[in-house]
């Protein structure tokens, strides 16, 4: 029996989404009826920001690869409190300001070595397979956990769709960078876009998710909407965000935090308590929105997926492919 | 400066030095009670950052008497509270080092020896309240008088020592990007640069009466 000893927040404190969604559109109102105007930049803000679609409802199927057993992270949480640099380092920022992403139209463009370049529109990629709910652990680099119901399909489904050649041995994901879009800010050192990249085998393993929502709706833009990559047993960074294009490639490519700090952030990283980041330990991670006192738990092993990737890497000295 | 209106400020002092952690207290008691949010997402880093930045502010207002008081000698009453608001840092930062050993090396002496020895953030976090420790000690009247004065004062510019490491020790702990030190930075910076400029300034009026003195 699962003894449920986390204290939820009562539903009495949660907005209903049609209240929200209203005080929304007043606020659009008003925005339209002039306020705009005199308080200038930041009513626009807080009005709804044009070309955001509202989060529409997935139809999910049961997946055999979530997690049972563990409380998710609350979805106020799993919003509220993301590392997505390209809206601004602190952890607030991706809400306050992802906004103003246009999640549509967008496209996905495919190339390298491929039979022949696609673009994907995102509407036919969220038809392309049956959407799965799976819960997931996440675990950040930065020694801070979540579980997360997140919505998608295998991530090998897209890439038999893209039909890659049997040269191909890695995989890069590049991330939007839209100055237009996105507040690029300079203080976080990254030359943008930021990229991502797995081994074939890896991006090929079953649990990789091509991720397009949570709580069973489309992906609200701080969490990477439209479309992101979720990489379960590897640290949170691996898994890019907004994804605009996908290549593949013979060697292994050059990703944003491994080029900018190679001693800190290694190609593979894994989650691995063994190996610890030269600023900070790996061995336990804090669970995100638990009381203080239970909030610090051990960090498993590939986050406790080992049973089902551990082969992918033996062999490997995991301590220098970190 | 009438004794009343030291009284009063002295009142103010504490509750101004006494407040946040009244605040911080509350919202812990709040999180652990009702409202498992009262803390933000990640409660353990809310504190530990609480207390870090608490520890490093009323260190630098220490740091900021003496140069007050030597460019507005108005306000040189102000020299009656340096030892409060330096014993309030030093327990800030008792309770920030508490965090660390309770919420983050969860008691256990191994994982501390590992830290303090492999993170240089956490040894300069800890050389830091190292130094800060015999200054604390040394606070009392009579540790005043038995030092004597001017060993005292030797012994007490640690307390500039101590807030270079606390600073150097903030930057090391946040990741890349992450520009909130700054700020504490800068003071610190105007701080260091103000003593000898002000002691200079003293020579060459000591030199030099104006003649408005003479």
């Amino acid at each position: 029996m699962l003894i449920q000893t986390e204290r939820r927040i009562p539903s009495s404190e949660i907005t209903p989404r049609e209240t929200y969604m209203n005080r929304r559109a007043f606020m659009a109102g008003a925005a339209a009826a002039g306020i705009a105007a005199v308080a200038g930049d930041r009513m626009t803000r807080l009005a709804e920001p044009e070309g955001v679609e509202a989060a529409e409802k997935l139809t999910l199927v049961k997946s055999p690869l979530s997690l049972t057993g563990e409380t998710p992270t609350s979805f106020q949480d799993i919003t509220h409190y993301n590392n997505f640099y390209e809206f601004g380092v602190d952890k607030g920022d991706p809400a306050r300001n992802a906004g103003t992403l246009k999640t549509r139209p967008w496209t996905v463009q495919v190339e390298g070595l491929v039979k022949q370049k696609k673009t994907f529109d995102i509407d036919a990629l969220l038809k392309l397979k049956p959407m799965e709910e799976r819960v997931y652990r996440f675990r950040c680099v930065e020694a801070w956990s979540m579980v997360i119901p997140w919505a998608g399909y295998s991530l090998s489904e897209f890439i038999n769709a893209c039909e890659p050649l049997p040269s191909a041995k890695f995989v890069q994901f590049l991330s939007l960078a839209d100055g237009k879009q996105e507040r690029l800010p300079f203080e976080a050192g990254i030359s943008w876009p930021y990229s991502e990249g797995l081994r074939m085998d890896e991006a090929m393993h079953p649990l990789t998710l091509l991720t397009f929502g949570l709580y069973g709706e489309t992906l609200p833009n701080q969490d990477g909407a439209p479309v992101r990559l979720i990489v379960p047993w590897k640290y949170g960074f691996k898994s890019a965000k907004s994804i605009v294009k996908v290549k593949f490639v013979k060697s292994q490519p050059s990703t944003t935090w491994n080029d900018m700090a190679p001693s800190e952030y290694g190609f593979y990283s894994n989650v691995n308590p063994n190996v610890d980041h030269p600023r900070w330990s790996q061995k336990t991670e804090r669970r995100i929105g638990v009381p203080i006192f239970r909030q610090r738990q051990p960090t498993l092993m590939f986050n406790g997926y080992g049973d089902q990737v551990a082969k992918l890497y033996a062999g490997m000295d995991l301590k220098k492919n970190f | 400066m009438s004794r009343r209106w030291i009284i009063a400020m002295k009142f103010v002092a504490h509750a101004a030095c006494l407040g946040p952690l009244v605040w911080l207290l509350w919202r812990l008691y709040l999180s652990v009670t009702t409202d498992p949010a009262a803390l933000g997402p990640d409660p353990t880093h809310t504190v530990t950052f609480f207390t870090g930045r608490g520890t490093l502010r009323l260190l630098v207002i220490t740091l900021a008497v003496t140069p007050v008081r030597r460019l507005i000698p108005k306000l040189s009453w102000l020299g009656r509270f340096r030892r409060l608001l330096g014993l309030y840092a030093f327990f800030y930062a008792c309770l920030h080092l508490l965090t660390y050993v309770w919420l983050y090396a969860g008691w256990s002496w191994a994982a501390m020896v590992d830290d303090i020895s492999q993170r240089r953030f956490i040894t300069a976090g800890l050389a830091a309240w190292l130094m800060l420790l015999p200054l604390a000690l040394t606070s009392t009247t009579w540790s005043i008088r038995k030092l004597g004065g001017k060993n005292w004062n030797r012994l007490h510019w640690l307390t500039y020592a101590a807030a270079i490491a606390g600073v150097v020790h903030y930057w090391w702990g946040v990741k890349s990007g992450v520009k909130t030190p700054l700020e504490i930075t800068v003071v610190l910076g105007v701080l260091l640069a103000a003593r000898p400029i002000l002691a200079a300034r003293q020579r060459s009026e000591r030199k030099a009466p104006s003649p408005a003195r003479a």
